[in-house]
């Protein structure tokens, strides 16, 4: 019972962060400077979620040639860049993992 | 000429492979909450009622732990705080739409429904009418591939080898969607700023790191967009 309530707790508040200001901001305008600083939101947020992936594979920084996530995601870096489509840079960047990965090993 | 089904397809479309870039992550989710001694029938409903990774892999890791139902509240709060910029970000573009709608698709606002979404609003090239039935279909692709690989990973407890590095499709995906807008400054001065902070507050608790590296980036951002 009282899993069930954490777990009940968990969605609401999870739902609420997601949902008040779909429903608000309908009311309320938001200041101009704000709304320009929302265009970086997806790149801000996406790349904090990549640098760590990519330079600490194991928590601590690794700048090294034996680390294989730096290297394939540089690889595909350039296939995004190149062919702006996100289908081949996941292709191309596992392709490349799994190679050092058994080259290394 | 878009219409409600052209976009609704072309949602699906796009959020597929990140959605299935999203199911070794399920898988595990899977395997944790047993492990944490979760019920198998409530373990497969908090991936309905919560439906966010990331806040669902820590939750089961305090429930295992016997943490305090305030702390494991409190935890979420923090997790899923960057969800409050998300819809932020999305509010212009759906503050028209009926309140159901805006209902609706809170419920199904992650972050790679919300990668694929934004950026289709963003583009200015499509028409701007049926974009709300793209991201329908962008988040009940993500929302049918969790529940499933929550659903493997729970009665299964299948476990793919984690030398197959599948995680490795997330950080594959975003680097795919993040890339090509690389290409102005403000945005490349953002990514770096956001992604080196991001880096050295790695070990901070609660993913707070990655709220400062978020808004160290867009601050940086727009300080360069402003000198230019």
């Amino acid at each position: 019972m009282n899993l069930w309530i954490a777990i009940i707790g968990m969605g609401i508040i999870t739902y609420a962060i997601r949902l008040v200001l779909l429903l608000l901001l309908e009311r309320v305008q938001l200041p101009a400077v704000v709304q320009r600083s929302l265009a970086y939101v997806p790149t801000a947020v996406l790349s904090a979620i990549v640098f760590p992936i990519l330079l600490q594979p194991n928590g601590t920084l690794d700048l090294s040639l034996g680390n294989a996530r730096l290297l394939a995601g540089l690889v595909a870096a350039v296939v995004a860049w190149r062919s702006k489509n996100v289908l081949w840079t996941i292709g191309i960047g596992m392709i490349v993992l799994w190679l050092l990965q058994a080259w290394l090993s | 000429m878009t219409t409600p089904r052209s976009e609704l397809l072309a949602g699906i479309k796009a959020e597929l492979p990140i959605a299935l870039g999203v199911m070794p992550s399920g898988l595990i989710y899977g395997v944790l909450a047993l492990a944490a001694g979760i019920p198998p029938a409530v373990a497969q409903a908090m991936s309905a009622i919560v439906f966010a990774g990331s806040a669902q892999l820590i939750g089961v890791q305090l429930i295992g732990a016997g943490t305090v139902t305030a702390v494991l509240w409190f935890t979420t709060a923090i997790v899923n705080l960057r969800h409050m910029l998300y819809s932020a970000s999305l509010a212009p573009h759906v503050r028209t739409l009926p309140a159901r709608w805006r209902w609706l698709l809170a419920y199904l606002l992650t972050d790679e429904a919300y990668a694929m979404t934004i950026l289709h609003y963003q583009d200015t090239q499509t028409a701007a009418t049926h974009k709300h039935w793209y991201f329908l279909g962008a988040g009940i692709t993500l929302w049918t591939c969790w529940q499933s690989s929550t659903a493997v990973g729970i009665f299964l407890g299948a476990q793919v080898p984690a030398s197959w590095s599948l995680d490795f499709t997330l950080a594959l995906t975003f680097l795919g969607l993040i890339t090509p807008s690389l290409a102005k400054r403000p945005h490349l001065a953002a990514a770096i700023a956001a992604g080196l902070v991001a880096v050295l507050t790695n070990a901070w608790p609660y993913k707070l790191g990655l709220m400062a590296a978020a808004l160290t980036g867009i601050l940086i951002g727009m300080w360069v967009e402003v000198r230019a």
